[in-house]
Formats: C-alpha cells, structure tokens, sequence
C-alpha cells in the first residue's frame, strides 16, 4: 500500500506508470493486512512495554525499563521461561529426534500401504484442537478415573500412581507428554518427505559393502535430512515458546504457578492482574525469542537457496 | 511397487553369500526379527494414538458412573442422547460460529494471497522487491505476543467481540505464509499460457482468474485446508477477543462448557468428539493435499 504512492515516473510516461499503480492493486489488500496486524501490533508493544497502566484508568506512566526489571526478579516469569525451555527441549528430542528414527524405520522396514496408514494414523491427533486433546488428556491424568494411573495399576506399578496434573512437581510434564502425542505424527509426516527425498542408490551401495541399518541411518540418512531436520528444529523451539493453549486448558497455569508458560503468564498478568505493560514486556521477550529463530530459519533457507 | 522394491533393498546384505556365508541362518533371522520388533512398535503406537480418541467417543455414550467405576469396558447401553444434549448445550451455536470464521478466513486467505503473489512474480510493480521482503519478513513474526496491542487495535476499529475480529486476524496472520507458498508454486510454473492470453488481448484480471488460478488449483487447495485446519482450532485470539457467548467459536466454547458442565464427563466427551471430527475427516479426505502444502511450505 504504502509502496504505491512513490512510483518514480521515470521515463516510462503516465500510460505504464498508472499501469504499475493498477498492479499494485493486486499486492495492496496483503500489504494492508500485514502492517496493520502483524507489524504495528508487535512495534506497539514494544513501546508499551516502557509503560506502566492499566486497561480501566487512562494514565500511563512511562518507567523505561522498569517492567524489564519486573521481570527478572518475578520468579513466576522465571519458572514460565523455564517451562518453556524444557518444553522445547523434550519437542526436539521426540518430534525431531525420534519422529526421524520413526520416519526411516517405517520408510525402511514397511510396505508402501502399511507406512501410508500408519503416517495417517499417527497424524490424526495434528488435526484436532489442543482443546479437545487437552480436556481429554486432563481426565485421562485424573487420579483416581484416569487412564494413566489405570495403565500403572494393570502393570503392576501402582507405586507410580500420581495426582500428574494435581501435583506441582508434575503439571508440566504432563502437559508437555500430551503435546508429545499430539505432534509427533505432524513431524513424522514432514520428516518422511524428506528421508523419500534421499537417493536409494546410497543405501544400496552402503548395504553392498556390509553396512547394516542402524550405520547407514547415522551416515546416509541423518547427514542427507539435515536440512529439514535442522528447519524443524527452529520451528519446534519457535512453536514451544508460543505455547499456550493446552497448558490454559489443562492446568490454567497452576498448581500454584509451577506450569505457568510465558504466554499464559502474560495473559493473565494482562488480563487478570490488569498489568498492561508488563504483559507487554513479557511479550517483547517471547518476540525476541522467537523473531531470532526466526532468523536463523531465514539464514538455513537463504544458504540452501545459494547452495 | 514399492513394497517389491522394498524386499529387493533388503535382500543383498542377508544374501551376499561370500562374506556371510558362515553365520547362515543367523543372518536371514536378524532382518526377520527387527521387522517383527518394529512392527510391534508401530502398533503399539498407532494404538496409543487411536484408542485415547476411541475412548472419548465411546465415553461419550456412558453414564457418569460407568465412567468412574469402568473406564475401560464398552458402554453398557449407548445414550445416543447424550450427543443430541451436548449439540443442544451450546455445541451446535460453537460449530456454527467456527464454520463461519473458518470459511470466511480461507475464502480471505486464499484469494488476498493468490492475488499478492500473482502480483510479486508476473506483474510489473513499483517496490516489488522490499513488498516481498516486508510479506516473506512476517513469516517469522508472531502477532500471538502482542495480544495486549492487538486488543487495543479492535476495540479501535471497533471490530473487538465480532467475528470480523477473528476473521480479520486469521486472514491477517497467515497471510505472509500463504503467499510465501503460492508464490513458490506460481514461480515454478511456465508462462506460455499466461502470455498467449495476454497477446490475444485478455486483461490481466481475466489471466488470473481463467489461466493462473486454475492451473495453481493444487496449491490452493493445500493452502486452503491449512488455513482450514489453523483457523478451526485456534484458541488464543478466540478467548481473548471474544466475550460474547454467542460468538465464541469451538476450542474456546468446548473449554467454557467443560467448566460449566460441573463434571458431566459423558456430555464433555460428546462434546470433544463432535468438534474432533469435521477436521479429522476433513484431512483424511485431502491427506495428499495436506502433505503437498505442509512438504512445500517447510522443505523446498
């Protein structure tokens, strides 16, 4: 939009200068889109960051840092960035690391109908609300109701039996296992379009010279998928910073605090405890997190492209 | 095909007689045994992915307390009702108001998109090349951090607690991504088409509509049910800028009810199934199309 009102004339007369401007009809609608929500909001809450106020009184008092600051003494935010931090660290050990030994191995020792199938199956839970699952996961985590515990019962580990969603010191990590479930099909799929992309000849040769499956995993397949893998990676950090639905619908952030999350902790110092720019403070920090994946994403695609 | 293909592969490291021939049968058992381990692996999974959203569907026809007392055993007598009680609770208001915004977002995504990147890739534009990067640059923001801005700016507009509010921000966000996508697939097309039109005097508006938007159709339609998929289940953007009970869409409608239900499990589950299902047959049905578009906004 903003693109269309510097138009250099040039030398190509009024004709193919309004023509340039009709083009730029079709890129305008987009443009418009993106400044104004994607852009703007997140320039704006930088500045509000800088604030203090609150969403019923029109004083804002502008305190520099002073929310920044907030921050790094409030050991709720501490514990959120923790979650987050291990909730991507688990992300990239099973939806990238063991959805790749997933992918090969289906890749590798099924017939062509049967990994279809199972790749659909496992793929399913990608398709449904982190709500659904979510409320799901919750009763299945139930003490005494629930299907986890029930599973420790029949096996004979009823030592292991747990209040998982009830007790500090678990909450997260069963929110995180239920994410676990959700994606890991999504990964698998996406990682198998890359492992179909490596030539046959290569294990061929490596099995003519006596190499077995497990080798030629680690020396073909690995190196040859690193691009999608590494691609994954930064997505699946990305994504575990933003995370904030399943852990709003399974636990609300509690038992006191332990499974807050960066964005639920935002959220409810917003909109329950009414504190507008440190919401925002706590927002530019998951933006920086995420905006230097982001980065690093754009350096991965821009090296391939120049390979 | 494949699946002979996938013996043949196999074959030489077990059958190279020469090196192996000492360990024999060993040999020929060891491939045998792996496959029959991860066999049982994958199945193990696949029943782990399956029989959570099995069960939620059959709990759905239970009582209360065969739920608690037996969570494991089918439902003694299937109350059908319960789904007819869940869709009148609120359910049917909830898939209603997300088959709107879903669609209306798709339509918007679909066609705002197609336009920016027939435009960055055949049309002479002023600017063309920082449009692009400001398009591709917001690939890596996301809107979702600035909730509190965001809140501000609808209440400015005066769209706050409307659809349009869902709409807009579902179309908005995925904007930079769709486009990204249709525009890879539009660059990887020949033009011949496009100019025999244009020398037969077709406008540009005709070329995309009757020669472009055809012969992209397979990435449209990849684009279309990704965008289907995110808008059907987002959560955040819903709960935050809709307050009005008549306007909240599944994922956070299906979170109010499970507080208002007071525990009646079998109506919850009813529920969750009922809003699980559109998309799950949605992507069985254009699983190819799935995959193309997620292969080729991540991969290429």
């Amino acid at each position: 939009m903003n693109a269309t009102s510097v138009t250099p004339a040039r030398t190509t007369g009024a004709r193919p200068a309004r023509r340039r401007l009709r083009h730029s009809l079709y890129v305008a609608p987009a443009l418009a889109l993106i400044v104004l929500f994607v852009y703007y909001p997140i320039v704006e809450n930088i500045r509000l960051s800088l604030y203090k106020y609150s969403a019923f009184s029109p004083v804002t008092r502008f305190v520099g840092l002073e929310n920044y600051r907030q921050a790094a003494q409030d050991p709720v935010f501490w514990q959120a960035l923790l979650n987050n931090v291990a909730y991507a660290a688990v992300s990239v050990v099973f939806q990238v690391g063991a959805a790749l030994v997933l992918a090969a191995a289906l890749e590798e020792l099924i017939g062509r109908r049967l990994r279809g199938l199972l790749r659909t199956v496992y793929f399913i839970p990608a398709a449904v609300s982190m709500t659904v699952t979510g409320l799901l996961f919750q009763f299945l985590y139930q003490p005494d109701a629930g299907l986890v515990n029930g599973v420790l019962r029949a096996v004979g580990l009823s030592s292991l039996e747990h209040d998982w969603l009830g007790d500090p010191g678990t909450a997260i990590w069963g929110v995180i296992t239920m994410s676990q479930w959700q994606s890991f099909g999504y990964t698998t799929m996406l990682l198998t379009v890359a492992v179909q992309r490596v030539p046959r000849e290569l294990y061929e040769s490596a099995h003519m010279d006596g190499a077995g499956r497990v080798r030629t995993f680690f020396t073909i397949t690995v190196p040859m998928v690193r691009e999608m893998t590494g691609l994954l990676v930064i997505l699946t950090v990305s994504q575990a910073f933003l995370v904030f639905n399943e852990v709003m619908v399974m636990t609300g952030g509690g038992p006191s605090n332990s499974s807050q999350v960066l964005g639920t902790w935002l959220y409810s110092s917003a909109f329950t405890g009414d504190d507008m720019g440190y919401a925002s403070a706590i927002g530019t920090v998951m933006f920086l997190i995420t905006f230097a994946a982001g980065a690093l994403q754009l350096i991965h695609s821009r090296r391939k492209a120049a390979r | 095909m494949t699946l002979t293909l996938d013996t043949e592969r196999s074959a030489p490291p077990s059958g190279t007689p020469s090196s192996r021939a000492s360990r024999g049968t060993a040999t020929r058992l060891r491939p045998a045994l792996t496959r029959l381990l991860a066999s049982c692996v994958f199945a193990a999974l696949a029943v782990a992915v399956l029989y959570p959203l099995c069960w939620m569907a059959l709990s759905g026809l239970k009582t209360n307390g065969e739920i608690f007392s037996d969570p494991w055993s089918l439902p003694g007598e299937p109350r059908w009702e319960t789904y007819a009680d869940a869709w009148d609770q609120g359910v049917l208001r909830y898939l209603l108001n997300s088959a709107l915004v879903t669609s209306a977002s798709v339509l918007a995504v679909v066609l705002i998109s197609a336009w920016a990147a027939y435009g960055l890739t055949r049309l002479d534009i002023p600017c063309s090349r920082p449009a692009l990067l400001l398009v591709l640059g917001a690939m890596m923001l996301s809107p979702t951090v600035a909730l509190v801005p965001l809140s501000q700016l609808l209440q400015a507009l005066g769209i706050y607690d409307t659809y349009w509010a869902l709409i807009v921000l579902y179309t908005a966000f995925k904007v930079p991504f769709t486009t990204f996508l249709i525009r890879a697939y539009l660059l990887g097309l020949p033009t011949e088409v496009e100019e025999a039109a244009h020398i037969d005097g077709a406008g540009r508006w005709q070329i995309f509509w009757q020669v472009v938007v055809p012969m992209a159709r397979p990435i449209l339609v990849s684009a279309a049910m990704l965008q289907a998929l995110f808008a059907w289940n987002e959560y955040a953007f819903s709960l935050v800028f809709i307050t009005d009970d008549h306007l909240k869409t599944l994922p956070v409608g299906l979170a109010d009810m499970a507080g208002r239900l007071n525990s009646d499990w079998p109506m919850l589950f009813a529920g969750l199934t009922i809003a699980a299902l559109p998309m799950i047959v949605v992507f069985l049905l254009g699983q190819r199309h799935f995959v193309r578009g997620l292969a080729e906004g991540v991969g290429k």
